[in-house]
């Protein structure tokens, strides 16, 4: 099992947000969590990448075997772990070809691999940068600076497939995106599947896993996940709204 | 490719001041203090013509009705002028003609410092005026540069051997009177570097001088005299680390620049001196007047620096444009860290029609320091349709230091536009969790930031120095965060 969280709970300023998460993930498999706005996705996205605001009061995050909870996030980036950011953030004045080299060959410094040639890192840039489109322009701009909304979910794509985490947690990959970007971000990460690896999409709309079919469907309300299913839940989610879930949740 | 500051990073984000070493080599020193009779030793050590003598028995009575200035943003301990010794120089000053014949002591010094002539000369085709503790004892690629007619030599060279350049123009940038420190080193200023680029000829190479503080307790009073005549142009780089110490030392530079019509002047300079230790005891007191005049039609100065180093930096890099339709730039990233203090900016003395400058102030805060802004865009009622931009940033790291801006605009004509942009920012948690989440350690990660924000300056500097600057933005900010 490449990733298992047991009865998680964090909070952020004393504030609950989830309480008591369980999530099994194989390689091999791509997970969806859905859910409305507020549950916890995106916290539950930042407790495994190792954001420090927010606190985990109980359970474990495991991840190929070893707990995630006290290494700090640069090491958990460098055992795997990936975050495509809802929100990518800005860099001015560094470049994404610079800000990849330094991440690239930190990771591979830690597996005691070393630095990439100036050659072959420029080689992995260009076919990397196909797999989402990219122009080559683009790579020597600086991170995220000025960037369309497209550009910066392409370029968290692109980052993935440079970095080739063994677990990839895309949070709202597809909020911002026009159809045409969504498309292209979204065969960008089919290719990226592998039997290696794991692909944990957040989303709250369908749409997205028509383009990224998911094999395994959680929604994740109130800070737990209450419903879990193959692809099929995805669109039963899509056609009866999560009034659905909140009514059967309070049915209970 | 903007690559190796990566692996740099990582190599130099955990040592402290580096360059922390003395060099043993005998040294004659002038008795302490400061009276006419230590200025006419220094004279005669230096076997200078009478004028030079008079100009320097001038200034020191200029120096001695003036007050040291109190208007910066800066806290100065009282410094004892009569408690320094104003002349050492290394007892014997050999007549070199090839390394062969340096001390091995020195070039020892300047391997730990990376900058050995012999790679220097081989590697990188830098003519170097290499300058410790005052006295210049070796300057290569002499024969090249007197090929093109390209003087560029220690100043006291340039005093025996080209005096009537030096009367010229020696002093009419920087007047022996124009400020208290430029006063003091105008009366004992041991030694630096001259270059003349005669005209319509472009130097070839990058001038460098690296200067080194180097005996205890000895003020070092660097002058620099750099003029290009019509169309000339010339590229000078100027360097320096200093070895580590317990007491204050004091520094008080002038560097003179002459643009005559159409000559283009490129300074750029990485300043690393001692900056004192991490309870802010010790480090360099650094009082530099920089000014360059483009005096002639068309011309250009462009002032670069990274600032790093000195307890207390006191730094004004200016340009008189003179000329119509001249230029003058400024471009700076000064970063002060622990207790440490930078009090710095530029002028911009708008003279001429048409003249345009530019500033580019990138100030960086960390630890208990404080960071100053202080600069001057003055346009006179006959520079018509002038123009200025100005743009200071301010990035803080942590809560306990301090970021000021002092901008100061006179404008006197209508025709003239002026512009002033400025932003205080800090490295954002964001940011930093962002490039965590990429591998990056949170050192690593200040690095790649703080070099990102300045990258705008570092990009002006020649590509030899904007390694080396690179690599001391990482070092001077270690510890500074967590």
């Amino acid at each position: 099992m490449l990733l298992h969280i047991n009865d998680l709970h964090a909070s952020i300023n004393g504030k609950e947000i989830l309480k008591g998460v369980n999530l099994e993930v194989n390689a091999g498999e791509v997970h969806a969590i859905m859910g409305p706005n507020g549950t916890g996705k995106s916290t539950l996205a930042s407790v495994i990448a190792g954001r420090e605001v927010f606190e985990v009061t109980q359970g474990d995050v495991v991840f190929k075997g070893k707990s995630l909870l006290d290494m700090p996030v640069e090491q958990r980036a460098r055992e795997g772990i990936f975050l495509g950011f809802q929100y990518p953030v800005e860099i001015p004045g560094v470049s994404i070809t610079n800000f990849m080299r330094t991440a690239l060959n930190e990771i591979r410094k830690y597996r005691g691999l070393e630095p990439l040639s100036g050659a072959a890192f420029l080689a992995r840039m260009e076919e990397k940068k196909k797999l989402v489109e990219i122009q080559s322009k683009l790579t020597n701009r600086s991170v995220n600076e000025g960037f369309s909304g497209g550009e910066k979910k392409k370029n968290e794509i692109f980052q993935m497939a440079m970095l080739e985490p063994t677990l990839s947690i895309l949070d709202e990959t597809d909020s911002g995106l026009d159809i045409d970007a969504l498309r292209i971000v979204a065969n960008g990460v089919n290719a990226l599947r592998s039997t290696d690896n794991a692909i944990v999409v957040i989303t709250h709309y369908q749409r997205l896993l028509d383009y990224i079919v998911p094999d395994i469907v959680h929604v994740l309300y109130e800070g737990r996940i209450v419903k879990t299913g193959g692809k099929e839940l995805a669109l039963e989610l899509e056609e009866k709204g999560y009034e659905w879930i909140k009514k059967e949740m309070e049915g209970r | 490719m903007a690559s190796e500051p990566n692996d740099i990073l990582n190599e130099v984000t955990q040592s402290e001041y580096k360059y922390g070493f003395v060099t043993d080599i005998e040294t004659e020193l002038a008795p302490k203090g400061l009276t006419e009779e230590t200025i006419r030793f220094i004279s005669s050590k230096k076997e200078e013509p009478p004028f030079m003598l008079e100009f320097r028995l001038n200034a020191f009575r200029r120096w001695q009705s003036m007050k040291q200035p109190e208007w910066a943003h800066l806290n100065i301990p009282p410094i004892d002028f009569q408690d320094i010794h104003y002349y050492a120089a290394p007892k014997k000053r050999p007549e070199l003609e090839s390394l062969d014949q340096v001390d091995p002591e020195l070039l020892k010094t300047f391997e730990k410092l990376g900058i050995s002539l012999e790679e220097q000369k081989r590697l990188s085709g830098v003519a170097v005026d290499a300058v410790i503790d005052s006295v210049s004892v070796k300057t290569t690629f002499s024969d090249t540069l007197a090929k093109h007619g390209i003087i560029f030599c220690s100043f006291s060279d340039a005093v025996k051997n080209h005096p009537e350049l030096v009367k010229q123009y020696m002093g009419t940038v920087v007047p022996a009177g124009d400020n208290y420190f430029a006063a003091l080193n105008s009366a004992v200023f041991s030694d630096g570097s001259f270059a003349y680029i005669p005209k319509g000829v472009r130097c070839p190479i990058e001038l460098s001088t690296y200067f080194r503080i180097n005996a205890a307790n000895t003020g070092q009073f660097e002058r620099t005299l750099i003029v290009a005549d019509e169309g000339a142009y010339v590229s000078y780089m100027e360097g320096c680390t200093a070895p580590q110490r317990d007491e204050n030392q004091l520094h008080a530079a002038i560097v003179e620049i002459v643009a005559l019509k159409d000559a283009e002047v490129k300074y750029s300079t990485v300043q690393n001196w001692y900056p004192g230790d991490k309870e802010g005891r010790g480090g360099i007191y650094n009082f530099v007047t920089k000014r360059g005049i483009c005096k002639g039609n068309h011309s250009k100065i462009s002032w670069t620096q990274v600032e790093t180093g000195s307890a207390i930096t006191w730094k004004y890099p200016s340009c008189i444009l003179q000329g119509d339709n001249s230029v003058g730039e400024f471009y700076s990233v000064a970063v002060t860290n622990n207790y440490q203090q930078a009090d710095t900016g530029s002028k911009m003395v708008h003279l001429g029609r048409n003249t345009r400058s530019t500033i580019i102030s990138k100030g960086i805060s960390a630890g208990r320091s404080n960071n100053s802004y202080r600069g001057l865009v003055k346009i006179t009622k006959r520079a018509e349709n002038a123009r200025n931009f100005s743009q200071c940033d301010s990035l803080l790291l942590g809560d306990k230091c301090g970021a000021h801006t002092f901008p100061y605009i006179q404008t006197e004509n209508r025709s003239s536009v002026v512009e002033h942009e400025a932003t205080t920012s800090k490295i954002s948690d964001d940011q930093l969790f962002y490039c965590q989440q990429r591998g990056i350690d949170t050192e690593s990660a200040i690095g790649l930031i703080v070099n990102g924000y300045a990258r705008e300056v570092l990009s002006k500097l020649p590509m030899e120095f904007a390694v080396e600057a690179q690599k001391l933005l990482s070092i001077s900010l270690e510890g500074s965060v967590g």
